[in-house]
């Protein structure tokens, strides 16, 4: 599906990337890895065929770079900072479509499953909705047309815990049809969304890894949580997750945490570790 | 085509809604607000009058102001869209390099041509209104050099934007290419240099490359036929070209430039780093 071979990128006297070769099949979700400055933007981006290179890169045997309108029709692209579009978000949603032969329909459609409504900010600039929206936007536009790839840099970062849940459920539907490079700083934020590790250091590929997929990306965690007093943080960090006080005095909590986004839960939580009297993450069936 | 256009229509809804837009129109518009305002229309200068008077007046500071604010406008949001982003996201979309550039250019010229020749269209209506008559043949030549002159300097933005890695880059190359043109006018250093015994025919030739002196010339052409004001120089161009060969000449040689400029600055994208 996706080749690199021998790539290469150098800026001026930095060699970015030197001598990557990889192979990623469909239906493979990899974890892109790695510091600041490891390559992983210059790699996608040669990916998108957006930087000129040594060796090459093919998609289903296609050049990006020379088969441009063929080639990026399969991509779905979100990046990490939005751009600062100052198009309104309507005309952003009917250019994309318009290029990628799809029906703006289904990007609203998305973008609303994604708990965003986009009827009343059609209007509105693109760059003055906040980091959540623009995000969803992008991730509407992404997964709102038939993409054999698509290529995430920190796709969930500023996403609330219930967009979150939705996103891994929408990536789930596309699992078996596409392939997906999801780039992070750290691995904790996307090992349960992947099923294969890629690290990048100084421009080569350091780690090349398969992981367990066992965590399904459309499962859920029934989660109770008990305190041993009322903690107002703690009780405002569990409401966003959309946990219920079933106590009524904020001491036991009940909710459910979508299966790739254990991890981050049981990050957050334990920053309360001291008040905490008892946690108990049972999976649910399908 | 249909992606050209889609570029095209997108380049002109930014432009819309950013601030440089807004000053531009005001500028244009303003000019031919108090240019009415002032009463020149009833002023008399080289046996000129009425709306004639007003468009001479309109071109000579159309040509002082247009080039570098295209200049800096478009090599501005160009190479500013490229540093913030704009172009990672964007060219990751099913666009061809080819339809994208030149649809920006198409969007662009539309969004820097309207403002100028809507308010010479506006200065026709409001004359026709005051019973004033309209020549035709002037404001049909005027609205073509203002198009040449778009053209060019747009084209010129374009190659400059394909070529600086940075804002701050592009706007200070803009901005030496300006200067650099208005000093080779024949006021400044035509002058000295044939003060300084340089041979004429190289003040003239320099001053035919100078798209900013063609635009000169040709608007003075029109109610100069002889070029008196040029004085000697004048021999070699209308030897040259004849009066109306010069006019066509002032037209033809800038839109070249500005399209080749820009035909130059496009295999230079294309062969680069997109974002």
């Amino acid at each position: 599906m996706i080749r690199f071979q021998n790539v290469s990128k150098t800026f001026r006297r930095a060699r970015v990337l030197d001598g990557i070769d990889l192979e990623i099949g469909l239906g493979e979700r990899v974890a892109l890895i790695g510091s600041n400055g490891a390559g992983k933007t210059t790699l996608i981006r040669c990916l998108l065929g957006e930087y000129i290179h040594d060796g090459t890169v093919t998609i289903a045997d296609r050049e990006p770079r020379r088969h441009r309108t063929e080639v990026l029709g399969t991509i779905g692209f979100v990046p990490q900072l939005p751009p600062p579009l100052k198009m309104p978000v309507g005309q952003l949603i009917d250019f994309s479509a318009s290029l990628c032969g799809t029906d703006a329909a289904r990007i609203h459609d998305i973008a609303g499953r994604l708990g965003l409504d986009t009827a009343p900010i059609l209007d509105r600039q693109f760059v003055r909705l906040s980091g959540g929206m623009k995000q969803k936007i992008l991730i509407a536009i992404a997964l709102g047309r038939q993409a054999k790839v698509l290529v995430m840099d920190e796709p969930a970062a500023n996403l609330d815990p219930e967009a979150r849940k939705i996103f891994f459920e929408l990536l789930a539907e596309r699992q078996n049809d596409a392939t997906m490079l999801i780039s992070s700083h750290r691995l904790n934020e996307v090992s349960t969304l992947v099923n294969r590790v890629i690290e990048l250091d100084m421009g080569k590929v350091v780690l090349d890894d398969k992981v367990a997929d066992d965590v399904s990306l459309s499962g859920l965690l029934a989660c109770r949580v008990t305190t041993k007093r009322p903690e107002p943080a703690l009780a405002k960090a569990l409401t966003t997750w959309n946990f219920r006080d079933v106590a009524d005095d904020g001491t036991a909590w009940e909710g459910e945490v979508a299966g790739p986004d254990r991890l981050r839960f049981v990050g957050m939580i334990s920053r309360y570790v001291a008040v905490i009297d008892h946690v108990s993450l049972t999976e649910k069936a399908e | 085509m249909k992606q050209l256009w889609l570029t095209a229509k997108l380049d002109i809804v930014e432009s819309l809604r950013a601030r440089w837009f807004q000053i531009y129109t005001l500028v244009f518009g303003g000019i031919v607000a108090l240019l009415f305002l002032f009463g020149l229309t009833e002023s008399r200068v080289l046996g000129f009058i009425g709306l004639s008077r007003l468009l001479v007046t309109y071109i000579q500071l159309t040509m002082a102001i247009l080039p570098i604010f295209v200049l800096i406008t478009t090599v501005r949001s160009v190479a500013g869209d490229r540093e913030a982003g704009v172009f990672e996201y964007l060219l990751s979309l099913p666009v061809s390099l080819s339809a994208w550039f030149w649809g920006k250019i198409v969007g662009r010229y539309l969004v820097i041509f309207a403002p100028v020749f809507l308010a010479m269209v506006a200065s026709v209506v409001i004359a026709i209104a005051m019973g004033i008559e309209v020549p035709w043949n002037m404001f049909g030549y005027y609205t073509a050099l203002l198009a040449a002159m778009a053209a060019c300097f747009l084209g010129i933005g374009m190659l400059i934007s394909a070529l600086a890695r940075s804002t701050d880059m592009a706007q200070g190359a803009a901005f030496m290419v300006w200067l650099t043109l208005l000093l080779f006018l024949d006021l400044i250093l035509l002058g000295v240099m044939i003060q300084g015994k340089v041979a004429p025919e190289v003040a003239v030739g320099v001053a035919l490359a100078n798209p900013l002196q063609v635009f000169r010339t040709a608007a003075l052409a029109l109610f100069d036929p002889q070029l008196i004001v040029l004085g000697p120089s004048a021999f070699v161009i209308l030897d040259a070209f004849g009066a109306a060969g010069y006019m066509v000449f002032a037209l033809a040689y800038p839109a070249i430039l500005g399209v080749g400029a820009a035909f130059l600055g496009y295999q230079i994208f294309r062969r680069g780093d997109l974002p």
